[in-house]
């Protein structure tokens, strides 16, 4: 379900900066409240729940969502540079499916 | 005697009390006071029954929402984010959403600031509550109205 996951990082810092990390995935985010206009019957919830974001392996950021995010949803947060790595962004939805994404940053 | 006496009084200021909470949340909708137990209990869930206290958070949050289906969120608590002293965790619920719970936003030393933004969808007009977490466990609380035209919640 969860597609196109789309994050904004700076690809250079300066170690002490605090840079903004904007993230953003596509998916129905299923409240479980909808009901199918046909059958009547109530659609099954299925969102993405959890979001982790770790910087050379180790979680410097992270939430947990419930229906009330909205569709498609967008997370912006900071972090405090110290020294060149990966940045590692996952998304869990309620089916288990992880998509993941990852991004560069070096410190001048 | 006496003792039962004391815990009388005590259920008696209780009850009071909740008459009181009752009256001023029943001037905003006949369904408040169902609301209003509903945000205690996932409150109480997320942090514990802890002493909150006013202050810290800054919610960033619009006056009127067109569209209640995407809310755009700001949250920012004041904190030196040190490994001594920084915010765990903040909370964020909506009263009158068939589910009060809303996000839970965890933060580390290595935020920098305890700074995030997420859209979010709205039921109706209502109060925004944002719990803060600290890492001493004190917590800290605000919460904003938004007024929404049309509400986001299917149906």
């Amino acid at each position: 379900m969860a597609s196109k996951p789309r994050v904004r990082v700076p690809k250079k810092a300066k170690a002490g900066d605090i840079i903004t990390i904007k993230s953003l995935i596509s998916h129905k985010m299923e409240t479980g409240q909808r009901k199918d206009k046909k059958t009547g019957e109530k659609i099954p919830r299925l969102i993405i729940n959890k979001f982790v974001c770790k910087f050379n392996g180790k979680v410097v950021f992270s939430s947990d969502w419930h229906p009330a995010v909205s569709a498609n949803p967008y997370m912006a947060f900071s972090y405090k540079v110290v020294e060149s790595g990966e940045f590692e962004f996952a998304w869990t939805d309620d089916a288990g499916e992880t998509v993941s994404k990852k991004a560069k940053l070096t410190v001048s | 005697m006496k003792k039962s006496g004391f815990s009388r009084r005590n259920a008696l200021e209780l009850i009071g009390g909740g008459v009181v909470t009752a009256l001023l949340a029943g001037t905003f909708a006949t369904s408040a006071q169902a609301d209003a137990k509903l945000l205690a209990e996932a409150i109480k869930k997320a942090v514990g029954d802890g002493a909150m206290k006013e202050g810290k958070i800054t919610l960033d949050l619009p006056e009127i929402a067109e569209n209640g289906n995407t809310v755009p969120v700001g949250v920012s608590v004041d904190s030196p984010m040190t490994d001594a002293d920084y915010v765990k965790s903040v909370h964020l619920f909506a009263e009158k959403n068939p589910a009060a719970d809303v996000a839970s936003i965890h933060f580390t030393p290595a935020s920098g600031v305890a700074k995030a933004a997420l859209r979010i969808r709205m039921a109706g007009t209502q109060n925004i509550v944002a719990v803060a977490e600290m890492s001493d466990g004190t917590l800290y609380t605000a919460e904003k109205l938004v007024k929404v035209t049309i509400g986001g919640c299917g149906g």
